[in-house]
């Protein structure tokens, strides 16, 4: 099937008075249609320049890029202008209109696109209740907080009807919880509309979170390409393990001094007790020793594991452990 | 003592009638600087070389002209135009013949201004607008002016405040309003009073104008929570 965009050897030079940057180098990348494609880099990476060059904000200096199938490097301007109404866009910074209300924000692209004002304003309407302000529409920006300005954003974009979206580093200013919020709706509408989402980032959390295809670019070249589960198995390139053990780095070190000794002898080698036991209290443990083995489809051996801080939830994987027919042990002093 | 600052009736009427003139000096004259002004500012920002519609020869030629004209100073440009006041109006003096000259000097003036407001406006909402397939007019019309409207109000307080200053200028060589009565009575004939009256009167307009652009710029903004 053809891409929903083909980027083909793609270069672009900014050139002035005395330096010359080279932010993008011979990058060339297929998106398919449907796809939520992430594109990621540490900042300075080119990925900013590289979404700009996909509706041509940013004009490549080298390279073309196809929008199903059609050369943009061939359109005239009013082709372009056309074609841009297709492909809509979002922005860290939201770039709301702040003398607008919510309502005339949503109803923007379409007046640039000549729709009659009463239809517009019915259209918004829609896609306010979709985005969950409907209640915001007479709001001006400066009232609402920034998750709330990404979704009134998002709902300009629906308002363009559009077969592409363009997310600049779009949850970059938002906290965790907004972030996941904003993420959750962007699937949605994925969901509803089959829309293509290109999702640029620097945050390998977001890319695990939405996207079903990664793109790395490191220093204005793509570093490697694939589905988001083959590269964060295997990284391949210096940029992508760099990116995924970023992600890795935030996962909180155990700081409880409590440890047990479990001990082996009945149950089923095929029965997976420390997943569901971890599943079941959904609290992490850590296994600091692991010496077992199946004998006969019987798993026999010992394991020591230091348990979560809340009294609680130990206590309770303590219990679990027991009515599996385990024999549970206290350590003192296994951890300093 | 206070009977030395008795204006008489003739007098007050006169002043008035100056207080009138001078504002319509200054309305008409900021109007049609505007009408100049408004749309070379917009073309020193669309045209300038990183702007929507980059034409870096027609951007240097009009911020040459802009540069010459702000370089003169009023009263010298004011002489200059005489010739040309007395082909449009008829005449070399009076209010008429004023409002032509004042035009010429506040126009370039305007232009800076309008230049400045529309630099403000946030380049990512711009970028926004053209992400969605807005043309350059709908960007000027809709984005930059809209988004600076309140810049824009702000300057043109600043521009009448400025244009009042001149037509009181503009009384030294014939101008008409308030500038000439406190030059003929008040300089010439020494009489203390008129001269008191004309500089409260325009103490008075000065605030009028400044109380009005200040209040429609806050009614019109709303970027300010509250």
């Amino acid at each position: 099937m053809e891409p929903m965009i083909r980027i083909e050897n793609v270069s672009k030079t900014f050139k002035s008075k005395d330096n010359t940057v080279e932010a993008l180098k011979g990058i060339s990348l297929d998106i398919g249609t449907g796809d939520i494609y992430g594109i990621i880099g540490m900042s300075g990476a080119g990925k900013s320049t590289l979404v700009r060059c996909l509706n041509f904000l940013e004009r490549p200096t080298e390279g073309t890029i196809y929008v199903e199938g059609k050369d943009l490097s061939a359109m005239s301007g009013r082709e372009l202008l056309k074609m841009r109404r297709s492909v809509a866009m979002i922005f860290q910074h939201f770039n709301l209109l702040m003398q607008r209300t919510v309502l005339d924000n949503v109803c923007f692209p379409m007046e640039i696109a000549g729709t009659n004002k009463k239809e517009a304003r019915k259209k918004a309407r829609e896609f306010l209740k979709i985005v969950d302000l409907s209640e915001k529409e007479k709001a001006y920006p400066a009232q609402l907080s920034g998750g709330q300005k990404q979704r009134v954003a998002i709902a300009r974009a629906l308002a363009m009807d559009p077969k592409i979206l363009l997310c600049d580093e779009a949850t970059s200013a938002l906290d965790p919880t907004t972030t996941k919020s904003i993420l959750a709706l962007l699937k949605d509408i994925h969901a509803k509309y089959g829309i293509t989402i290109v999702i640029i980032t620097h945050s390998m959390e977001v890319v695990q979170e939405i996207c079903t295809r990664v793109a790395i670019i490191d220093g204005g070249e793509l570093a490697e390409s694939g589905t988001v589960e083959e590269v964060f198995a295997s990284p391949k390139s210096r940029a992508a393990r760099k990116l995924v053990y970023q992600g890795e780095r935030k996962v909180a070190m155990m700081k409880s001094k409590r440890c047990i000794r479990i001990v082996f002898s009945e149950n089923s080698s095929f029965e997976p007790v420390i997943a569901n036991m971890v599943l079941e209290c959904k609290a992490s443990v850590n296994i600091l020793l692991a010496d077992t083995k199946d004998i006969g489809g019987t798993a026999r051996g010992q394991m020591v594991l230091q348990l979560p801080e809340d009294v609680q939830v130990a206590e309770r994987m303590i219990a679990y452990l027991k009515e599996r027919n385990l024999a549970v042990e206290e350590l003192t002093d296994y951890v300093e | 003592m206070w009977s030395e600052f008795q204006l008489s009736g003739a007098e007050i009427s006169m002043l008035l009638e100056a207080a009138g003139t001078s504002v319509y000096m200054t309305l008409a004259s900021t109007l049609f600087a505007y009408i100049i002004g408004l749309p070379a500012g917009i073309l020193l920002v669309v045209c300038a070389p990183r702007g929507l519609k980059p034409l870096p020869v027609l951007h240097k030629v009009l911020d040459i002209i802009v540069n010459i004209t702000r370089s003169v100073p009023f009263l010298i440009l004011m002489l200059l135009a005489t010739p040309l006041a007395r082909a449009i109006t008829g005449k070399s003096y009076g209010a008429n013949a004023t409002i032509i000259s004042l035009t010429l000097a506040a126009a370039p003036f305007v232009a800076r201004l309008v230049e400045s407001s529309l630099l403000e406006v946030d380049k990512g909402v711009i970028e926004a607008a053209q992400s969605m397939g807005a043309g350059t007019w709908s960007i000027v019309c809709k984005v930059l002016i809209g988004e600076a409207r309140v810049s824009l109000i702000v300057g043109s307080t600043i521009a009448l405040g400025t244009v009042l200053g001149y037509t009181a200028m503009s009384g030294a060589i014939g101008g008409g309003g308030l500038g000439d009565v406190a030059i003929r009575y008040g300089y010439n004939r020494w009489v203390t009073r008129i001269l008191y009256a004309t500089v409260v009167l325009l103490v008075i307009l000065m605030q009028l104008i400044q109380m009005a652009g200040t209040g429609l710029s806050k009614k019109l903004d709303k970027r300010l929570t509250d």
